[in-house]
């Protein structure tokens, strides 16, 4: 089995490895939720033109594969003057990735907000922006968590594809540290076995995380429908 | 941009194309007969039977694809089993796909009447034909859209068989554009190509459903 004294030796690039992973998730993770989120509220204005470009743009990018919109922005791009890094290729990569991802989240979650509770805040003077903020996007939040949650543990395993486009994330350096070492198949066990780890702690977290948000539904409320949508979801 | 170069890689690429469909389907048969056997040893199999199916299903749900295809890559030529990448990549990709159908399958048993099987058990049905003629039939027509989409997740998915060589669609292309130095117009037609199969294939899928509904 692996020689320890290899982790030794290989051991501070795999933590900088790590770094990059953790840093690409976490980078990759907002830039999805900014955009989707952005997204989802384009795509309630009135206007036709930009609601098909946004359905476009979400069907385009839930129905190619990960890796060929990863391969256009990092080896297509510089073809008209996009001249990438390949980490930054693989932050944007992933944000864009789970943008159309976080869209459809946020969306069915906006649908799911009791129609009264808007107007009812609209009939109480509150403009569009403090609806959103105070009344929207915290019943949002609240019924979508648990698809979030899915879609950062999904986008964590995302994150081993960015070494195909020489990220020097994790799973690159443990490439590398396998081809210089032959111990291939152990590397890989260990990777596989670290990476379930890994995915089992984001999901935990996330159900933690899930528990805190939606603590107060679990308190009796006289107002019926909004918990309802919560834990219909959940 | 310059069309032209798509037209001369066309050929090529949906040849390629081809391999990317038989990979995928051959994918999901695997992982059919996998999640029905894990999802069934779960339910009927026993503690043991059931520890062992949630662990492979955590394992292969939770371990991103590509380390799974590694995994099985080089995995299998050291028990001595030495097999072209194309079979270890639809080994790989028929286990990761059982995983998932086994939780739709899962799924879908929940949503079969539990009288169902108690009546079969009454009139002194044998378990196994409990399965085979009234949970199972039931379960699939329960899950056709959810594996329909499961289809279009695999046939995404198995652009990473690429890394072991697989002249499949993705393959194909990076080939192409390392040699004509036009990535933008190469990947953005395989792009579309992956586009429009799963296009067909989310319309088969309304068809199948609307067809069952019905039926």
């Amino acid at each position: 089995m692996l020689d320890l004294s290899l982790l030794v030796q290989y051991g501070p690039a795999l933590l900088r490895g790590f770094g990059v992973t953790i840093l690409c998730w976490g980078a990759g993770c907002l830039i999805g939720m900014v955009l989707g989120f952005v997204l989802m509220l384009l795509r309630q204005l009135p206007i036709k033109p930009l609601r098909w470009i946004i359905r476009a743009y979400i069907e385009v990018i839930r129905g190619t594969p990960f890796l060929i919109q990863l391969f256009l922005l990092y080896s297509g791009g510089p073809s008209i003057g996009l001249r990438l890094e390949a980490t930054t290729a693989g932050i944007l990569g992933l944000g864009i990735y789970g943008s159309a991802y976080f869209a459809e989240i946020f969306r069915a979650g906006y649908q799911a907000v009791p129609k009264g509770q808007v107007e009812a805040a609209l009939s109480l003077g509150m403009s569009y922006g403090s609806i959103l903020r105070r009344v929207i996007v915290p019943a949002m939040l609240v019924s979508t968590i648990p698809a979030i949650v899915n879609m950062m543990a999904i986008l964590t395993k995302e994150t081993v594809v960015l070494s195909i486009i020489t990220v020097p994330e994790l799973m690159y350096e443990m490439q590398t540290m396998a081809a210089e070492t032959f111990a291939t198949f152990e590397t890989i066990l260990g990777m596989a076995l670290f990476y379930w780890l890994l995915v089992e702690v984001v999901s935990r977290l996330g159900r933690r995380l899930e528990a805190r948000v939606t603590r107060f539904l679990t308190h009796a409320s006289p107002q019926g429908s909004s918990t309802e949508t919560a834990t219909a979801r959940a | 941009m310059k069309f032209s170069v798509i037209i001369d890689a066309l050929p090529y690429l949906l040849g390629a194309a081809v391999t990317t469909i038989w990979v995928s389907l051959l994918g999901v048969l695997l992982g059919q007969v996998f999640g029905v056997v894990v999802c069934v040893a779960r339910q009927s199999g026993g503690r043991a039977a059931d520890m062992a199916g949630g662990v492979y299903v955590s394992f292969f749900r939770g371990v991103p694809l590509l380390i799974q295809l590694l995994l099985i890559y080089y995995m299998l030529p050291l028990i001595g089993i030495d097999v072209p990448p194309l079979v270890a990549s639809v080994a790989a990709l028929g286990l990761a796909s059982g995983a998932y159908v086994s939780e739709i399958y899962r799924g879908a048993l929940n949503a079969v009447p539990h009288g169902q099987s108690e009546a079969a058990l009454a009139l002194g049905f044998p378990a196994q034909s409990i399965w085979t003629r009234i949970l199972l039939p039931q379960a699939f027509r329960i899950s056709v859209p959810a594996l329909v989409n499961e289809l279009i997740l695999l046939l995404k998915a198995s652009s990473l068989i690429s890394v072991v060589g697989v002249a499949e669609l993705t393959r194909t292309s990076q080939t192409i554009s390392a040699s004509n130095y036009r990535p933008l117009e190469i990947y953005l037609a395989a792009g579309l190509i992956y586009l429009a199969i799963n296009g067909a294939l989310a319309l088969f899928g309304t068809l199948v459903e609307r067809r069952l509904q019905q039926a």
